[in-house]
């Protein structure tokens, strides 16, 4: 179902042709980074740490370089030192440990061998020795009197007065406006509450992988599945100690990112071991390492305080945000801050958010990062307040909802933006008013993204025959490819299937930022789309020399150059016939887009969901789901329902059951997916995706990020609807059927 | 990693025998659902895997007079599909449809989810129940013990060395007869069970319960029978107090751990629950006629 606010009429942008890569994934043909295999290549193990915290005394290498098929062995040796003031530091030390390791999983040496099981016993021969620290594995226990301090060099930023001695707290953030204790004077109704939230994964089912072939020259190429394939280039050389332009990265298909693949974890190593060895290196992880060493989005502890007057006003906001971001400053704090209070016009306001640093693996981004948690905090704390001043509670979202021209948390106004559209999708869709069984609860909530744009470049080329080729420099993570090419249907008038979209590697295509701030429709989009408009200009002088004329009296008409002087009639040329004649009017036809993008415009979402609840097991079960989001303008609404569905499939399982479960020593118990538990199909039920369109302004065909908002909402609306089922109001996630039972059961209707 | 391994596809009992005689370090295998995890996640390899499915005996589903043998490495989408299994013994039957997914139905078996003695399978309770026997094939012959005395703990079973189940037998039900099996998981498939709750309930001609049997899994190292659960019912109509007297044993039965998968208190609670469920479900289809054969 799709709600439009009045768009200008396209002919192919917003129609569902079959996406390009489709066909190849669906058969198994489609090439991920495991999927490549060179001649000579080894196999690459890396050597982890099985402690939390420790101190590397040694690393003795010598027997595992002794042993049969071993071709290289490499440690934090065998990279650039680097200091704590280089930015890169973190990713750095967290490639590969230096003179400590920060949680179980850390890299702290690796092998490469002719055979996996060649590796591995090399890997296992590989002998360091350890002084064990005590861990810091929660904010609590980081935070503590006597805590372990992780990091020597770690003076918070932005304490106040100025830290004199290290924590593991890395920064503070504050933002403020108008005047909170008048505020608070002017409600009527305050409420304050406390949330904890744990450590989860993104859940991407392909492991990373990589290959890497350095060669005599001192140059490597580099296969791998990233969001981000220039992003690999140049961390890959910070981490090396190189230059960019001895790297090319080719990218694979990729298997899920969700975030967690806008860093990177074995490429340098791959690279390391193949510079020493002379032969190509593979490495894959395991599914358990993925679990044990790569990016969780952050766990947290929320205390928010809300001040509403009589008739709903929000009136004074105030939040006390702790985000951990593993072992190294994460940046949930910060945007976390962003974005608690961004959804609803609050005069007074002020947020302070502290990143912390705990012995469990460094955070990376997992879509629309810190705010699912935010929202869980507000969310559930606006469905308190409507319940308690007996208002509707979507009256009450809409009574404070930001819209055009509101000042958001920074400051600035906000552009056009659909919140308001969204919500009243909500109302007016049957669900807001269908039936609850028994045991059933309906909960209600919104949620925001920011979304950014940044570098991206493209390439479009015109063939012999009139088809066309987009090369772009972004990744294709959630059906991106098809955009690009409806984009380019739409201003070159050609049939989308008649035009390539692919994905260029580093040295095919021009600088393109790492995919995230669901950026790549938006930004590269744009860049499309330049490229195009520069194609269409060329393509008119060329019509123009056929047809012995001006430029300027060629318009560009419905995918064909229309002549509209004076002299007469001309018939129209096709792209095709320009195509046809190009080498006798100028040779081939080929254009650029290269820009950095503004104005991303921000995407809301609205989201209702049914749960059924057993009141004696504590298990829920999602029964129905309605999701609306403003996507400005959906390019190929197939894939805007594929990212709403798939952000409330994750939402789903952050509310319900994953989360990091370590034993007392830090290590995790949980490394798989029996025991971390995404959600399977039949744990969902269809989820309908209602498209709300209200164009953002800064971009050509209208276009507003779609792939993180949607994670944003479920974790709230879920927990509003658990509450309306069995009065109990979760404030600790997951509410897993422990949690939900002991809630019914022992605390009168609340966990703790 | 299973790379060293050789493989034998032995297609007798006796030659199965033969194999595992000769190499001590051999390990039989049905659907390998089980093993083969096993080994990826770092236990040790085996020498030989025997792979028990090209033995025609340990792949059939038949009935004898009143006794069904069912061959202990038949794939438990054949025990789903199979008619007279599902009406004699729909509990055990349902156990057996909720392991995994499609894909491991088409190789799990009764003999690997028995043998690999996990405190949280699926059958082993259903198959108690129904006072299920396993045949075992050794050095020494053939042996038939009660299904319950096969697991002795956590990955620990009564076999000994060179021993393997041949197949299972159960006997016809008496009339008025069913059973049921619930299991609890945060999901809703491709889990393992928080807890798991077998009832088999035999009615008189009144409706009151003549005979009872009631085990719990993942609460214990292995399958508990409540037996105080048992005696509540003898005699007594299967509801109200009856059914809170069931609910009650079994929690009482119940003897978890606290782990990543749930609280001892939590299992404890909901083993009660679930026992107090199967139990009603199967004294429901007890009381169809038609239902039992
Ligand atoms: C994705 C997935 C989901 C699963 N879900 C469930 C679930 O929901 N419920 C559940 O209970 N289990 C589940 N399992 C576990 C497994 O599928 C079951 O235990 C299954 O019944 C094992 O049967 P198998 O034939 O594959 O055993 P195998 O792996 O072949 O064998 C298991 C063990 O038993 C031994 N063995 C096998 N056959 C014999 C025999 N005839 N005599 C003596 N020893 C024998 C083997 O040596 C091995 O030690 C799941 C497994 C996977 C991979």
């Amino acid at each position: 179902m799709t709600v439009t606010e009045s768009k200008p009429r396209y002919k192919y942008v917003g129609t569902r042709p079959v996406r390009h890569d489709g066909l190849e994934k669906v058969t198994g043909r489609a090439r991920f980074a495991a999927d490549l295999n060179l001649s000579g290549q080894l196999h690459g193990i890396v050597v982890r740490s099985p402690h939390a915290h420790a101190r590397i005394v040694s690393i003795d290498t010598s027997k595992a370089e002794a042993m049969d098929g071993v071709k290289a062995v490499i440690t934090g040796d065998d990279f650039p030192a680097v200091d704590p003031s280089n930015r890169n530091y973190d990713m750095c030390v967290n490639i590969m440990a230096r003179h400590k390791v920060f949680y179980e999983g850390h890299a702290v040496a690796a092998v490469a061998a002719s055979t996996r099981d060649q590796a591995r016993a090399a890997a296992a021969a590989i002998e360091v020795a350890y002084e064990v620290l005590p861990a810091a594995m929660t904010i609590d226990e980081a935070l503590a009197p006597g805590a372990p301090v992780l990091h020597d060099h770690m003076m918070t930023k932005g304490a106040d007065p100025p830290a004199t001695e290290p924590s593991n707290v890395s920064d503070i953030t504050r933002f403020a406006a108008g005047d909170l204790d008048a505020g608070f004077a002017e409600a009527d109704l305050v409420i304050e509450r406390e949330y904890t939230t744990k450590p989860v994964h993104q859940g991407y089912i392909e492991p990373h992988a990589c290959v890497a072939d350095t060669g005599q020259d001192g140059h490597t190429t580099i296969w791998c599945s990233s969001q981000g394939h220039f992003n690999v280039r140049s961390s890959s050389a910070a981490m090396l100690g190189w230059e960019n332009t001895r790297i090319r990265v080719i990218p694979a298909e990729i298997g899920g990112g969700f975030g967690g693949k806008t860093t990177i974890y074995l490429e340098p190593l791959a690279v390391a071991l193949s510079a020493k060895a002379g032969r190509p290196v593979k490495m894959v992880m395991t599914r358990d390492e993925v679990f044990r060493a790569t990016g969780p989005a952050p766990g947290t502890k929320l205390k928010v305080k809300l001040g509403a007057r009589r008739d709903g006003t929000l009136v004074a906001g105030d939040a006390y945000l702790i985000y951990s971001g593993g072992a190294y400053a994460g940046s949930g704090g910060l945007l976390g801050a962003m974005t608690v209070f961004e959804s609803y016009n609050i005069a007074n306001f002020g947020v302070e958010s502290l990143n912390v640093v705990v012995n469990t693996a460094r955070s990376a981004a997992y879509r629309a990062p810190a705010a699912p948690l935010t929202a869980f905090a507000i969310e559930t704390m606006l469905d308190e307040i409507a319940t308690e001043l007996g208002i509707d509670a979507l009256d009450l979202r809409l009574a404070n909802a930001v819209a055009e021209g509101d000042p958001s948390t920074m400051g600035f106004p906000f552009a056009r933006i659909g919140f308001t559209e969204c919500l009243e999708a909500v109302r007016d869709h049957p669900h807001y008013s269908a039936p609850l069984g028994p045991n059933q609860g309906r909960g209600l909530a919104a949620g925001y993204w920011f979304n950014i744009g940044e570098s991206s470049s493209a390439t479009v080329n015109l063939n012999e025959d009139g088809t066309a080729t987009v090369v772009t420099g972004s990744p294709d993570i959630g059906g991106s490819r098809a955009s690009m090419a409806l984009m380019a249907a739409e201003e070159l008038g050609i049939d989308p299937l008649d035009i390539r979209p692919v994905v260029g590697d580093t040295e095919a295509v021009g600088f393109t930022d790492v995919t995230e701030g669901s950026r790549a429709t938006f930004a590269t989009g744009m860049a499309v789309v330049e490229a195009c408009r520069t194609m269409v200009a060329e393509l008119r002088g060329r019509a123009a020399k056929m047809m012995g004329t001006d430029i300027d009296d060629i318009d560009w008409v419905d995918g064909q150059a229309v002549y509209t002087g004076s002299d007469g009639d001309k018939a129209p040329l096709s792209v095709a016939a320009i195509c046809a004649k190009a080498k006798r009017t100028g040779g081939p036809l080929t254009a650029t887009g290269s820009l950095e993008a503004h104005g991303a415009g921000p995407g809301f979402a609205v989201h209702l969901c049914d749960v059924e609840v057993d009141p004696e097991t504590g298990v829920v079960r999602v029964v129905r789901y309605t999701a609306s989001q403003d996507a400005g303008t959906a390019i190929h609404p197939s894939y805007v329902e594929g990212q709403i569905q798939g952000g409330v499939a994750q939402g789903v399982g952050w509310a319900l059951n994953e989360e990091y479960i370590y034993d007392s020593d830090g290590v995790m118990e949980n490394p798989g997916f029996l025991d971390y538990r995404v959600p399977v199909a039949s744990d969902l039920p269809m989820i309908d995706a209602v498209i709300v369109e209200v164009p953002n302004p800064a971009h050509p065909y209208g276009v507003r990020g779609v792939g993180e908002t949607g994670i944003v909402p479920p974790i709230p609306a879920v927990a509003n609807a658990i509450n309306d089922a069995t009065g109990c109001r979760l404030r600790n996630l997951p509410m897993s059927p422990v949690r939900v039972l002991e809630a019914i059961t022992a605390n009168g209707g609340s966990d703790g | 990693m299973l790379s060293a391994m050789k493989y034998a596809s032995p297609t007798t009992v006796a030659e199965a025998v033969d194999l595992l005689g000769a190499e001590p370090d051999a390990r039989v295998y049905a659907g390998a659902t089980d093993l083969i995890p096993q080994i990826r996640a770092g236990r040790p390899e085996p020498a030989v895997m025997v792979d028990l499915k090209r033995i025609e005996r340990l792949c059939a589903i038949a009935r004898r007079g009143s006794t069904y043998t069912v061959g202990a490495a038949t794939p438990t989408a054949d025990i789903c599909a199979h008619d007279g299994l599902a009406a004699a013994f729909p509990g055990l039957v349902e156990a057996s449809g909720l392991i995994g997914s499609d894909q491991i139905q088409s190789r799990s078996s009764w003999g690997g989810n028995l043998a690999n003695a996990s405190p949280a399978a699926d059958t082993p309770p259903s198959l108690i129940v129904n006072e299920a026997r396993a045949v075992i094939a050794g050095p020494a012959g053939e042996r038939t013990v009660a299904a319950s005395a096969v697991a002795t703990g956590p990955g620990a079973t009564s076999l000994s060395g060179g021993e393997f189940i041949v197949e299972f037998e159960l006997d016809e039900p008496p009339a008025r007869t069913a059973d049921a099996y619930l299991r609890l998981i945060p999901r809703t498939e491709m889990d393992i069970a928080v807890v798991g709750a077998a009832a088999r309930i035999t009615l008189d001609a009144a409706g009151t319960v003549a005979a009872a049997a009631v085990a719990l899994g993942a609460v214990a190292p292995t399958v508990v029978r409540v037996p105080d659960a048992e005696v509540a019912l003898i005699g007594r109509r299967p509801s109200g107090d009856a059914l809170v007297a069931v609910e009650a044993a079994a929690a009482a039965a119940a003897n978890p751990i606290d782990d990543k998968r749930g609280t001892a208190a939590y299992r404890r609670q909901v083993a009660g629950v679930l026992a107090r469920r199967a139990v009603a479900i199967a004294a429901e289809r007890a009381s169809q006629p038609g239902e039992q054969s």
